[in-house]
């Protein structure tokens, strides 16, 4: 039988059968190959080549992940890059219909599109082209930056609290990481890692609570290529509000962006040749501070789990998004000249897992990482009848089911469900494990809780959380996608001011509106408050899709959206 | 398994339905509005008017605790004897009383500065109006959001 591998490596038109779409035809009639080589491919090599990973959420193993058809952009940022998708983000940087890098870059297509190109990611090829890259270029000319979020987000990493990650990040000698989901393992866990690993975990914007003193180290200068490198750290900064403050008590966030200015100029004062902030501010907060903060090179964005196959250019500051689920791996490479930045190159390189072969090395660490658990992780639970995924502004079917569990399996009308921006996605008739749905619920602080609450209640929730996302001023946002609500219709206006962008709430099982006064019971999950009663969520996803034994999910027309 | 089901206050459903930070949301007061900060400003200086400029107002875009949420100002001035700041008064106009705190000095202060951290009720301005030795007003003005967060990543 031929593999899917070979079927790519040989790049023949029968491909075509298979995703039975004008665009997979289109690729297939080309004739395109793809193998490791090409996807290594580079021009003229710099003085120093930055690579960047982020935001992998622990994603061990190759892996499908559709990215959002719906991805909307307010003030500054409306309708411009990276909020763009599908055809949008296509023609603006001139990507091809069809093929390998519209596969790993938008959800046009993407159930066919996956059936040829298969899943991306994995450690183990992560490894193989960070290896070559090295073996090309010379570990004194290379630096390896992680975005965060790499320690969180799977079964594996829940249950090690982010050592599995920690000892692939090693593996890979990576040079500095920064942190979000991270937080979530406390304070202890945060400060153990920080001391023992063999990279620098960075943050200039954490201070102590009493006394406003670093938590962490906030750069790290490295010598690569002959070039002074200084990398400014950046937390994200809403960790204590979007995640629970509870578990990080004496510690304090925050953007600070005049801080950050006197790294920059301190860096600069010490030597540095080029200034990186490997930052985990989001995309929109990361380009209003590169128009505000003065003096860096390069901005490596993290967070809003953007791919970008272009850098954009903020003056004379260079930013670059690479993705998510260790899909992507960015390489920069920068010519150093008169200690200034002269020029640069830069490549989103895709990580097809069928094409990259597993280095050996990693391929045993992940291995014995999963082996412990692989009772748990194997476990069919039930099958997907549609497609599971979980990005989008608004909704996503994976948080349909997760929202449909709720209301099952806790009795209630409603159910919310957070807007997080990981987790992997399902194509129909891939088997439900018990690993998918910890893929998209591994958290510590998993409760699923069950209340009342008016219809009021409810507005203000909405309200309240729609404004972290679509606050006109990147600063003002909190980050997410919205809240998923199961049960309930509405209508919202990106554009209007927090109170006024929510109407129209529909109470789904009636059909009625959802009576301001009156009490609904309601289910939901993460809540970052302290002491939350609830079986985890995973427990009552376990139940629900054993239960149903095939998920099939109905395209979700609850939500109405304008102003965009 | 127990399924228990309790009504909760405002205050507890935003905490637990968005995973929330609610100590900081507004309680059942009445809470200030700008025109009573206007009415604070004009019974201490009649109707002199303000510049902006000079006092710098250091404050979170978001409150990552509205029990605690820290205030930092200083007011760009030489502080000599000829030329210095002897008040800076703090205000914030969606808290149940909008006067917050305000620091005197003299020219042996040295520096007009000062750090401490205030209660806020709900997203708000806090406005800080500091008083010149030669009886000039300026004023700064930021806003907090005090959010019920959750659902980051």
């Amino acid at each position: 039988m031929i593999s899917r591998r070979d079927f790519l490596i040989a790049g023949t038109a029968l491909a075509g059968l298979f995703a039975g779409q004008p665009g997979a035809l289109a690729q297939a009639a080309r004739g395109q190959t793809l193998s490791q080589g090409d996807l290594l491919k580079f021009g003229a090599s710099g003085t120093v080549t930055l690579l960047h990973i982020t935001d992998i959420h622990a994603q061990l193993v190759p892996i499908y992940f559709r990215e959002p058809s719906v991805n909307l952009g307010v003030g500054e940022a409306r309708g411009v890059p990276p909020h763009l998708t599908d055809q949008a983000f296509l023609d603006v940087f001139k990507v091809p219909v069809g093929g390998r890098d519209a596969y790993a870059m938008t959800s046009l297509d993407f159930q066919n599109l996956a059936k040829t190109y298969g899943r991306m990611g994995g450690m183990d090829r992560m490894a193989t082209l960070i290896k070559a890259i090295r073996a090309e270029r010379g570990d004194d000319k290379v630096l390896l930056l992680d975005g965060g979020d790499g320690l969180q987000g799977s079964w594996t990493s829940l249950k090690t609290k982010g050592e599995d990650m920690v000892k692939v990040f090693s593996a890979l000698k990576t040079d500095a990481m920064v942190g979000h989901w991270e937080f979530t393992y406390g304070a202890d866990r945060v400060a153990e890692i920080k001391d023992k690993a063999p990279f620098a975990f960075l943050a200039q914007n954490v201070r102590s609570v009493e006394w406003q003193e670093p938590v962490f180290e906030a750069r790290k200068t490295f010598e690569k290529g002959g070039a002074k490198v200084a990398v400014i750290g950046q937390a994200f900064p809403r960790t204590p509000i979007s995640n629970p403050r509870w578990m990080i008590p004496d510690w304090e966030f925050g953007i600070r962006e005049d801080e950050m200015q006197k790294q920059v100029d301190a860096a600069r004062a010490d030597g540095a040749d080029v200034v990186v902030l490997l930052s985990h501010n989001g995309f929109d907060v990361d380009r209003k501070m590169a128009s505000r903060v003065k003096g860096i090179d390069v901005v490596f964005t993290a967070h809003t789990h953007d791919a970008m196959p272009a850098v954009v250019q903020v003056g004379q500051t260079l930013l670059v998004a690479s993705g998510s689920h260790g899909k992507f791996l960015s390489r920069l490479d920068l010519d150093v000249k008169d200690r200034k930045v002269a020029g640069f190159r830069f490549q989103l390189i895709p990580v097809f897992s069928d094409v990259i072969a597993p280095d050996p090395e990693m391929a045993k660490l992940v291995a014995d990482i999963r082996a412990p658990y692989a009772k748990d992780i194997d476990r069919v639970l039930g099958q997907a009848g549609s497609l599971l995924y979980r990005r989008g502004n608004f909704n996503g079917t994976l948080d349909d089911m997760i929202c449909d569990a709720m209301m099952a399996e806790r009795d209630a009308e409603i159910a919310l469900s957070p807007g997080f921006r990981w987790g992997a996605s399902l194509l129909p008739g891939d088997p439900i494990t018990f690993e998918q749905v910890a893929n998209a619920t591994a958290i510590t602080y998993p409760a699923c809780y069950r209340m009342t609450m008016t219809g009021k209640q409810l507005k203000d929730v909405l309200e309240d959380v729609a404004d972290n996302i679509f606050h006109p001023d990147p600063y003002f946002q909190g980050g997410g996608d919205m809240v998923r609500v199961g049960g309930v219709g509405y209508s919202i206006d990106v554009g209007k001011e927090i109170g006024s962008r929510i109407s129209d709430m529909v109470f789904l099982k009636t059909g009625k509106a959802l009576e301001a006064d009156r009490s609904y019971t309601v289910a939901g999950w993460a809540s970052v408050n302290q002491n939350v009663e609830g079986p985890p969520i995973w427990e009552i996803v376990e139940r629900y899709v054993t239960a149903k034994k095939t998920i099939d999910i109905k395209p979700n027309a609850s939500v109405k959206v304008s102003g965009a | 398994m127990t399924f228990k089901a309790f009504a909760p206050t405002r205050r507890q459903a935003l905490q637990l339905a968005a995973g929330a930070f609610a100590a900081a949301l507004a309680p059942n007061l009445a809470l200030a509005t700008e025109a009573q900060v206007a009415d604070e400003l004009k019974k201490l200086f009649g109707g002199k008017s303000m510049a902006e400029g000079k006092v710098k107002l250091d404050l979170p875009e978001i409150a990552e605790n509205g029990l605690v949420v820290p205030l930092n100002l200083e007011v760009d001035s030489p502080m000599t004897d000829a030329d210095y700041v002897k008040a800076v008064h703090v205000f914030a106009d969606g808290n149940p009383l909008p006067q917050v705190v305000t620091y005197h000095f003299t020219p042996a202060s040295g520096r007009a500065s000062a750090s401490t951290r205030m209660r806020l009720a709900q997203t708000q301005n806090v406005i800080a109006v500091a008083e010149m030795s030669d009886g000039k007003l300026y004023s700064a003005k930021a806003q907090v959001k005090v959010t019920i967060g959750g659902c980051g990543g």
